[in-house]
């Protein structure tokens, strides 16, 4: 320790020192927010409160801006288009949730202590590290009729083989399934590493008391993977209702317009060959801001309540 | 632990589960096992309908053709150029704001602090419009510089998130004791705090780096021709250009994934550090 007082500047006297000390720290963290936050700002605060405003006006991107209030939520509303995407969401968001129990599926059966699991539990991982431009990809190649495995295999059972992305009615399906090959994957992850910090002593208290399997599952090791799932939880809503690459990549939202999302058929209006109505296109964006931000509100909630300590 | 290690059970049991591991792994990884068999099958096999059977030979060729007959090379090249500062921007911007959450106490830090993380979960289409507008404006559209810019700024959301939880949980008494030595808040900063984020920097910068490598949307929004667009969007009009030949297009898919990949196999422990919060430790 140094001669240094106490309490700074205290014990010099001086009211300079201190003086300027205390600005400081009460400057300091806006000093250190201030980059971060104001790049954040302009980036995504502000953007999102502009893509309101937007959406009351017609505008094709160049010529000036023109009101027309709510017309197009009003157009909304009779958009048979809007309501197959919405539709979409809605069978992605409820599909996309098999990806809990899955990973936590694939997580039990590969939480052992064995030469190589390592190895294993990195391989069954892969799939969410590689580009969903590249998943998709894979996917396109594993439907498609004549070259993929899938066809070969449904081709094989009924004798025509079913060409997924082609029919309306399964290409929805068709292309979830894909999503959800990462999103096991990790939620896998989550699970692992909260396995890893399961209480051993409870585990060898609840099996004395003869509690195994399912039983076992659900009472002692859940209630104890609650982190793992909240967070599993999140990732997963969140990347329901973001998706968008696969979409895109797959079917370009086809065929005629069966497997678009609204994160799809909004890029679709506001930025394609179908023209340039950014107007319209945010109308729909904050249609789907709305839906997300009911999740990310109860999120924020949870997250507000631990840190409060309640 | 919970199931019971396997050691614990029955010789059979033992055999059985030893025998599911590949089979399983194998099933898991079928889709990419075939994409690999597939962009080492020469185009003739493919025309024959060999779709499944053994390669006639290793074409290892079909990689060459991707960078021959494409500006496969620069769309790689544009990756790295938009993720590498990408990934500094926002990790440094968010070791900032992080610390300035977890350290100070002052009215709005948990505001301040939440709606980092909402603005980090919010679907992309609302930003999409006045984004593309103001880099257009800026007259950094399809350039490198108003991609990685977006990104930077999109990306300090889950990194502040990250940073001010894991300086949250370094011990007080660090910063208090510099505080009564009188060192000043930046060489706090600089010279204490700093040097102990070290892994929250590593975990953050490979996960960053996955994630904007990964990156399609903003990729197809903010950028247009070879010059510009990384890899992913560029793999996306390589296949309407390779319209069924699905060597290239499987080829591409392998170049294109090894990047994040190889990232993933060396910096593992951060990675998954970084995947999960820190939440679940």
């Amino acid at each position: 320790m140094t001669a240094a007082p106490a309490i700074p500047g205290s014990a010099s006297g001086l009211p300079g020192p201190r003086k300027r000390r205390r600005l400081s720290r009460k400057l300091a963290p806006w000093l250190f927010l201030a980059p971060g936050m104001l790049m954040f700002l302009i980036y995504v605060i502000i953007p999102i409160l502009q893509s309101m405003w937007i959406s009351f006006y017609q505008w094709d991107g160049l010529s000036p801006k023109h009101w027309i209030g709510m017309e197009n939520y009003v157009e909304l509303l009779d958009d048979d288009a809007f309501y197959t995407s919405l539709k979409n969401n809605v069978i992605w968001l409820v599909l996309y949730m098999l990806a809990i129990p899955a990973g936590l599926f694939i997580a039990l059966f590969l939480n052992q202590k064995l030469r190589g699991i390592r190895l294993y539990k990195s391989l069954f991982f892969f799939p969410f590290v590689i580009s969903q431009v590249v998943v998709g990809l894979i996917f396109s190649w594993f439907y498609a009729p004549g070259f993929g495995l899938f066809f070969a295999l449904t081709k094989w059972l009924d004798g025509t083989g079913i060409a997924i992305l082609a029919n309306p009615h399964l290409v929805t399906y068709g292309i979830i399934a894909a999503g959800l090959w990462p999103q096991i994957a990790y939620c896998m992850i989550l699970y692992l590493t909260g396995l890893n910090s399961v209480a051993p002593d409870q585990i060898e208290a609840a099996r004395l008391d003869g509690a195994k399997g399912l039983k076992m599952l659900w009472y002692v090791v859940l209630p104890q993977l609650r982190p793992a799932t909240f967070i599993a939880l999140v990732v997963t809503i969140i990347g329901a209702l973001r998706s968008f690459d696969l979409v895109s990549i797959m079917t370009s939202g086809g065929p005629f317009g069966s497997s678009r999302v609204l994160s799809y058929y909004m890029y679709e209006q506001a930025l394609s060959e179908y023209g340039y109505r950014m107007g319209y296109g945010a109308a729909i964006a904050v249609v789907l801001f709305a839906i997300m931000m009911i999740f990310i509100s109860g999120f924020i909630w949870k997250m507000w309540r631990d840190e409060r300590g309640l | 632990m919970f199931p019971r290690p396997i050691q614990t059970m029955s010789p059979a049991a033992r055999t059985a589960y030893k025998i599911a591991l590949p089979v399983m792994l194998i099933l898991w990884l079928l889709p990419l096992l075939g994409v690999a068999m597939t962009s080492l099958r020469p185009s003739s096999d493919l025309a024959q309908g060999n779709y499944f059977g053994m390669p006639s030979y290793l074409a290892f060729s079909n990689y060459l053709d991707v960078f021959r007959n494409s500006p496969f090379a620069s769309y790689m090249l544009n990756s790295f150029r938009v993720t590498i500062p990408t990934m500094i921007g926002a990790v440094a911007l968010s070791c900032l704001t992080g610390y300035a959450l977890a350290v100070y106490k002052f009215k709005g830090n948990l505001l301040i602090f939440f709606i980092f993380v909402a603005g980090n979960f919010v679907p992309f289409q609302i930003l999409m419009v006045p984004v593309r507008d103001l880099t257009v404006k800026m007259g950094l559209y399809d350039t490198i510089t108003g991609l990685a810019l977006f990104h930077i700024a999109f990306q300090t959301g889950f990194c502040t998130l990250f940073m001010r939880n894991f300086i949250k949980a370094l011990p007080r008494e660090l910063i208090e004791a510099a505080r009564v030595e009188g060192v000043g808040e930046w060489q706090i900063f600089w010279h204490i705090v700093l040097p102990l984020v070290r892994p929250a920097i590593a975990a953050l910068s490979v996960l960053i780096f996955t994630f904007i490598w990964n990156d399609y949307f903003w990729a197809t929004v903010l950028t247009t021709g070879a010059d510009t667009q990384p890899i992913t969007a560029g793999l996306q009009s390589l296949n309407g250009q390779w319209v069924a030949a699905w060597q290239l297009v499987s080829a591409g898919s392998i170049l294109a994934a090894l990047p994040p990949v190889a990232m993933f196999f060396l910096m593992q422990k951060h990675f998954i550090a970084g995947l999960t919060l820190g939440a679940v430790k």
